[in-house]
């Protein structure tokens, strides 16, 4: 299979994207290992010194640790010697981390500080004299950290956390992490049978939402008639879906819409009654932020979603739902019932992960066709509506870039 | 003459007939119309955090559930099957004049507080039978009309990773 892509511009997208192992392993080492700020986790979780979740930056699995010092570090979950994945406790608190098999033993920053029988046994064994603890500490990932929300790198040579989102999607980044301390109300995770760009794209294109989605489009909580817009940063690569909540009614755009169900009424419409929380206008803000995390603002739900791959047609969703510790009992009750929208079982969101898995069945065995995306042209500027599809095309023209990827002609 | 536990045997049997069989509309049936219905991953329930990934807090949002996935939910066809086994009457709470105060873990007035085990088997179009969902119902039954009913019911699952998407109650 050769990997020319098919058009010039990314109004094509190659199902070979989608399916190729080759192209799975060159996004490992590109995206996910390379030049990327990768979600890992909220400070929330791990509050407290020697508080450590497991994580995962694509496929590779790794740990996120608060030091004594107050500052969250990431390694890798591989002991240095025997390649040993030491930590199994999806949560935890620990003074140290020894891997079980041979008890080599790391501080919280990663730094191997004790070898048994390093010095051998009855003048017998042991390692070498020139083995040096300091050459095999655990795989450091550069780490950045802003208003309660933590990202790693491999790559040693980012730009800060604030350039690499670029004034636009900061701003509304910092909507959500304005600084105020979180609260963690749990997890959701799933296994979806796809490939990871297809959720990355699901939340770029607002397209589907007007129509997949018949909850949302007949009670009004996202539909293409409502003032909203799409956004990107200067590259493409993140995005932003904005939009606000209108009535349960009729107009020309349910016309167009099959799914707007004018007598669906709810027995319970509590489920729907939210609280105006953030500045402005918009009620939905949803953000993509490359290569892996989306947050979410859905109402009141608010929630990171992580993106862990699982080979080419696989990959979890890790949603962490969270409010702030300042909230009342009663708004804790509102995300939580919101948080019906939402997840494995959400009301709207399995329209999605089943989607995905449709599309994923689809592609698979068609690396020589290509998706057409031309909703609202071929360009990837911003737009003030939602009838478009240029926030994904946005999405490919960058990683044509990282992935050294280009057409055919050119 | 058959005795409570027989009588909680069955209203378990009907219960997955009911979601089994594709009864849906008489699942929130089973329920008063006050009720509590939550489908909790076990990190959650361990950890004590409240997210739930179904989460209903009257029948009224039962049956919206039911509507959803009958009027706007898109999904591929899937068969389902409960197993329920292991089933416990841990507490029988005599009846109370005054309004049932929920504690978690603790049996309401008047309620019987049965656990059992489950496993929900799932089949797909195009796929062998995959094991779902297992793990443990805790419930709060009362009677109602001579009926017993849930007032509670809580699943309470293994395996934190769904496979795919939950699409109907467990």
């Amino acid at each position: 299979m050769t990997h020319a892509w098919p058009s010039a511009d990314t109004s094509r997208v190659p199902f070979w994207v989608y399916a190729d192992p080759v192209i799975y392993a060159r996004e490992q080492e590109s995206i996910f290992q390379g030049a990327s700020w990768c979600y890992v986790g909220l400070s929330a979780e791990i509050p407290t010194a020697g508080d450590f979740k497991r994580s995962a930056v694509g496929d590779m699995p790794v740990v996120v640790v608060r030091d004594r010092n107050g500052v969250a570090n990431v390694v890798v979950n591989r002991c240095a010697h025997r390649g040993v994945q030491f930590c199994q406790q999806p949560f935890g608190n620990a003074r140290e981390f020894m891997c079980p098999y041979h008890q080599w033993t790391y501080n919280l920053r990663g730094d191997l500080v004790g070898v048994p029988f390093r010095r051998g046994l009855r003048k017998q064994g042991g390692m070498p004299a020139d083995f040096e603890l300091e050459a095999h500490a655990l795989q450091r990932l550069r780490v950045a950290e802003r208003h309660g929300v933590i990202f790693a790198s491999f790559n040693d040579a980012m730009p800060t956390l604030e350039d690499y989102l670029g004034p636009t999607m900061l701003e509304y980044f910092d909507r959500v992490f304005d600084g105020r301390e979180l609260r963690i109300l749990g997890y959701m995770r799933q296994r979806i049978g796809s490939n990871w760009k297809l959720m990355f794209e699901n939340i770029k294109d607002p397209y589907h939402a007007s129509l997949l989605h018949v909850f949302l489009v007949t009670f009004g909580l996202f539909r293409a008639d409502q003032p909203s817009a799409v956004k990107m940063d200067e590259h493409g690569r993140h995005a932003v879906l904005v939009s606000s909540k209108g009535d349960q009614q009729a107009t020309d755009a349910t016309a167009e819409m099959k799914s707007f169900i004018a007598d669906f009424t709810l027995h319970d419409p509590t489920l729907l009654q939210p609280v105006r929380e953030f500045p402005g206008t918009a009620t939905v803000v949803m953000q993509t932020i490359w290569p892996n995390l989306i947050v979410q603002q859905q109402s009141n739900t608010l929630a990171t979603r992580q993106l862990v791959t699982r080979g080419p047609e696989a990959f979890e969703l890790v949603w962490t739902f969270f409010g702030y510790a300042a909230d009342s009992d009663e708004m804790t009750r509102i995300r939580l019932r919101q948080a019906n929208l939402m997840g494995p079982a959400g009301l709207v969101s399995v329209d999605d992960s089943e989607m995905m898995e449709f599309s994923q069945q689809g592609v698979r065995c068609s690396p020589g066709s290509a998706a057409v995306l031309e909703l609202g042209g071929r360009d990837c500027d911003d737009a003030p509506h939602m009838i478009t599809e240029t926030a994904m095309r946005g999405f490919y023209k960058y990683y044509r870039e990282v992935m050294g990827l280009s057409a055919a002609s050119a | 003459m058959s005795t409570l536990r027989d009588e909680i045997e069955d209203l378990y049997a009907a219960y997955v007939d009911c979601l089994d069989g594709g009864e849906l509309d008489r699942w929130p049936e089973m329920f008063t119309d006050a009720c509590l219905y939550k489908i909790v991953p076990r990190e959650n329930f361990e950890r004590g955090l409240p997210l739930a990934l179904m989460l209903c807090e009257s029948k009224g949002m039962l049956r919206d559930r039911v509507a959803t996935l009958r009027r706007s939910s898109v999904y591929a066809p899937r068969a389902l099957r409960h197993l329920v086994s292991n089933l416990r009457i841990k507490t029988v709470a005599p009846p109370s004049p005054q309004a049932p105060n929920p504690s978690p873990g603790k049996a309401l007035e008047g309620s019987i507080h049965v656990e059992a085990n489950y496993a929900v088997f799932q089949s797909l179009v195009d796929q062998p039978t995959q094991v779902f969902n297992v793990g443990r119902y805790l419930d709060q039954l009362v009677r109602e009309d001579g009926q017993l009913k849930f007032k509670e019911k809580l699943c309470v699952f293994d395996s934190v990773l769904v496979p795919g998407s939950l699409i109907y109650p467990l």
